[in-house]
């Protein structure tokens, strides 16, 4: 089989498509050394390394050719998102097991490159919050909060040898989520949250910064068609609809949308991890009904779960219906009468 | 101009490269010493050989006569001597040989007696069978015969489309001829509209051509629009411009007629211009030779050119090509030989070269990005038809229309992935087709299963029968000769056995020679044609091959 078309579209690739992608989260990651300091960057590189050796590790035991696959930059994208996702200044053993279950268990163990039913950055996530919660909810807190901000040679010490005489206090705070959701179980009111100093304008601290940055990268990818549209609109819509509904009836115990849109993983979910094209809806209305939930999802597991964040649980949990979903929402073909049906089980 | 213009989903931009062809005027190709003219240059039943070895022909002289309905005549293209009629190398994808007229050249080339056709008073079906015997077929590569598109009947055309987008990259023949030729492509345009009875005429052109925008719009009359079209592949198939330009859709299955419109190609009106204009077969086309070679332009060669001819007429393939490509690189095949002739359906040869063609990059794992998705003009989902294909689940592939897939291309052309989308395509109808055509062999067997049985259970009946009037015409013998003496004529008793007897011997006779049908009686005319093309094959290859059908059983 080796017939027409002749000619490929230039300057594509699965490699191509990751770089690009990565490159979206540029601006993020740099608001997020601005405000959190340099030890992103130390998780960052760690989780690449820790990724590149289990994908090599991986290819050779299964007898895959190692160059084009090493090459596609898929696993190197898994590795960022996760990174960006988990604590920075974190003991390295935790960014060693995260893209363990991330890059082996979620993705190779499914078969590798476009056969993973879950998102594999989120199933690492996933791992780690479970396994670990006490590392896992405990972030840098902003420059400015913090006693102190490691500079990028006391992270990478703070990372492979521990604090020491430091105290994780000195450098580390929860996340907003987090304190929001514990403060309010207190019975604190929400002017009095919403004052302390981690809080921003609108979101965290920082946070909220990082997050329009993500926003800003977001809009490239979907100006580049690197992704459509529907899933970053239909995430969004969908946490700013359940968050506005949940405030309107408990303001006291909700905070509002522009909160939920601007703290945790919700832009970075929602333009870089709910999109991921293997483990998301494909056709149009299905994006639209799996990011839709996942939103809802988000805000749901944040304001009842047990966990402060919950975009991994709900892109997990969305990712089980896509199969479902995309089967029931097949687009019609030309020159089809609408409404026909195809592609049903 | 003004006209408002439909958005097809999907398509792509490739890399035009018009301008390698398109500067130069349209080159009359000089006589050949030889021509091969396959017989089956269109869609349909190849036409029947009316020469054999030996005789001598004419130019324009009818050489095969259209069989069956859906099929178009073969005509000389110069005067000299058929020196063969045989399987012969032509331009298709299977590389297989096809039965070919093979002429020498007398170097005089005399023609036949050309009658130019009354078309605005010759009675429409006559008008159709001499454009059917001047062998008109489609230029735009499908090649389906002319005269059938041009019978209005029941269909309610109110609209005719004149295609000249020519959206491939490379080719740029309609170009040519539009910018050199717009008064005869509107005169054959003219005969079309008379003979459907159309309304509206549109031709739409890629805003790409410029010229040939402006050449045709001086010479069409006010009555026909020449509409721009945006240039975006692939505008130029036939139910993606009908949408374009007129919004309707023509329905899955079915041709553009189901909607009031019939698309020919700008070519195809040229050729119906000097079929009535002046009695003309069709005799030559316009063909693109591009790519790797010295004078990239467009030729006009007549049919039967062996495109070995065709590439020296454009200064011979530059050192470093590395293979020939038969019409675009989105929808064109690799030319398995040069020997193979110019054809109807050829409207372009490219010359390969690695720079031209790269070499294709590894094929990695589908990610699902769905980019096939949204280049898809038929707005199919080619990953999800990609993955039923690769697992030979073809009932699901076909459940997400895989028929509806017009193989343009577009899906393969942006994969990420670089994975052969239209290759598992095709792959997959081919088997579907292949599936279906083994159960309709199942279901021809059983029926003839069940006949035979039918035939042996009737034929042991009619022996008992016959058996009876044995033993009864011996018991009425016996009676007879034991009566002795009695041997009137008048004996009622006998003649009345004797009728019953010659009752049950004709009922008997009838019933072998009249309820008995062959199985080859009552067929439909697809199977008929058929059969009678074995026949004819089989009559061809003598008796070098062996009967080897089962002996009849019937009597």
């Amino acid at each position: 089989m080796n017939g027409s078309p002749y000619i490929l579209s230039e300057n594509n690739s699965v490699t191509v498509v990751m770089l690009k992608v990565l490159a979206a989260l540029i601006p993020g990651v740099i608001a997020q050394v601005w405000f959190f300091g340099p030890g992103i960057l130390v998780s960052l590189s760690l989780c690449a390394l820790f990724a590149i050796g289990f994908e090599a590790f991986i290819l050779l035991m299964r007898g895959i050719p190692l160059k084009p696959f090493l090459s596609d930059g898929s696993v190197l994208l898994t590795a960022c998102l996760l990174a960006l996702a988990m604590p920075t200044l974190a003991p390295w053993w935790l960014y060693l097991v995260g893209v363990f279950f991330a890059v082996v268990v979620a993705k190779h163990l499914y078969g590798g490159l476009g056969q993973n039913l879950f998102n594999p950055a989120m199933v690492g996530y996933a791992a780690l919050i479970v396994s670990f919660p006490v590392y896992m909810t405990q972030w840098a807190a902003p420059v400015g909060v913090a006693h102190v901000t490691p500079n990028l040679w006391e992270a990478f010490d703070l990372v492979f040898a521990g604090g020491g005489s430091i105290s994780p206090d000195a450098y580390t705070s929860a996340t907003v989520l987090d304190t929001w959701k514990t403060q309010v179980r207190q019975g604190l009111g929400a002017a009095e949250i919403l004052g302390q100093p981690i809080f921003g304008r609108a979101g965290g601290r920082g946070q909220e910064i990082v997050a329009l940055m993500y926003l800003g990268g977001g809009l490239l990818l979907v100006s580049n068609r690197l992704a459509t549209w529907h899933i970053p609109f239909a995430f969004l819509a969908g946490i700013a609809a359940t968050a506005g509904v949940l405030h309107l009836v408990e303001p006291a115990r909700h905070a509002g949308p522009l909160f939920h849109l601007l703290s945790g993983g919700a832009m970075l979910g929602a333009f870089f991890i709910a999109t991921d094209p293997v483990t998301a809806a494909s056709t149009p209305l299905g994006k639209l009904i799996y990011a839709g939930l996942a939103g809802f999802l988000t805000v749901i597991i944040r304001a009842y779960g047990g966990y402060p964040d919950g975009v991994a649980f709900a892109v997990l949990l969305m990712n089980v219906a896509v199969p479902f979903i995309d089967a029931y929402t097949q687009p019609r073909v030309f020159g089809h009468k609408h409404g026909g049906k195809r592609g049903k089980p | 101009m003004s006209r408002k213009l439909f958005t097809c989903n999907g398509g792509v931009h490739p890399e035009g490269h018009k301008d390698a062809s398109s500067g130069t005027p349209i080159v009359i190709l000089p006589l050949l010493p030889r021509y091969v003219v396959p017989l089956r240059q269109h869609i349909g039943a190849p036409a029947r050989a009316l020469v054999r070895a030996g005789d001598a022909v004419l130019r324009g002289q009818m050489i095969g006569a259209a069989e069956g309905y859906v099929s178009t005549a073969a005509h000389a293209p110069t005067s000299g001597r058929v020196v063969a009629v045989e399987p012969h190398e032509v331009p298709h994808p299977s590389g297989l040989t096809d039965l070919c007229v093979v002429i020498e050249s007398d170097g005089l080339d005399q023609a036949v007696e050309f009658q130019p056709l009354d078309w605005r008073n010759l009675d429409p079906s006559a008008l159709r069978n001499r454009i059917r015997d001047l062998g008109l077929a489609g230029l735009g590569g499908a090649v389906f015969p002319s005269f059938i598109k041009l019978n209005p009947e029941g269909a309610g055309i109110d609209t005719l489309i004149l295609n000249g987008a020519e959206c491939e990259p490379w080719i740029t023949c309609d170009d040519r001829l539009m910018r050199e030729r717009a008064a005869e492509i509107l005169q054959g345009v003219a005969v079309m509209r008379h003979m459907l009875g159309a309304r509206e005429v549109l031709i739409g052109i890629e805003d790409n051509k410029p010229e040939a925008l402006a050449a045709m719009r001086a010479a069409a009359a006010a009555d026909v629009e020449v509409v721009a079209v945006p240039t975006l592949y692939p505008t130029g198939g036939g139910k993606q411009l009908t949408y374009i330009l007129t919004g309707r859709e023509t329905p899955t299955g079915g041709r553009s007629t189901d909607v009031g419109v019939q698309v020919f190609n700008v070519g195809t009106a040229y050729a119906l211009h000097r079929a009535v204009a002046l009695g003309e077969p069709m005799l030559s086309r316009v063909v693109t030779v591009t790519g790797h070679v010295a004078a990239p332009g467009n030729y006009e060669a007549r049919l039967g050119t062996p495109i070995t001819d065709l590439l020296l007429a454009a200064g011979g393939a530059l050192p470093g090509s590395i293979g020939k490509l038969v019409g675009g690189p989105m929808m064109g095949f690799d030319l398995e030989d040069n020997a193979a002739p110019l054809t109807k359906a050829v409207n372009c040869i490219i010359v390969k070269h690695s720079s031209l063609f790269p070499a294709k990059p590894a094929v990695l794992p589908c990610i699902r990005c769905g980019a096939c998705a949204r280049a898809c003009p038929a707005d199919l989902q080619p990953f999800e038809m990609y993955w039923f294909a690769r697992a030979k689940d073809f009932g699901k592939a076909q459940s997400y229309d895989l028929f509806d897939c017009i193989e343009c291309g577009c899906c393969s052309f942006v994969c990420p992935s670089h994975i052969p989308l239209v290759d598992f395509f095709r792959f997959a109808k081919s088997e579907i087709w292949e599936r279906e055509r083994h159960k309709h062999d199942a279901d021809q067997a059983r029926a003839r299963h069940e006949f035979k049985e039918f035939r042996l259970e009737r034929e042991k009946q009619e022996k008992a029968e016959k058996l009876a009037a044995k033993v009864a015409e011996n018991k009425a013998r016996d009676a007879a000769a034991a009566a002795g003496v009695a041997e009137t004529a008048a004996d009622p008793e006998a003649e009345r056995k004797k009728a019953i007897l010659q009752a049950a011997l004709d009922r008997a006779k009838k019933a072998r020679e009249g309820v008995t049908p062959r199985n080859t009686e009552n067929l439909p005319p697809a199977v008929e044609k058929q059969i009678s093309e074995i026949e004819a094959r089989r009559a061809e290859s003598g008796a070098a091959q062996p009967e080897t059908d089962p002996p009849r059983a019937e009597s």
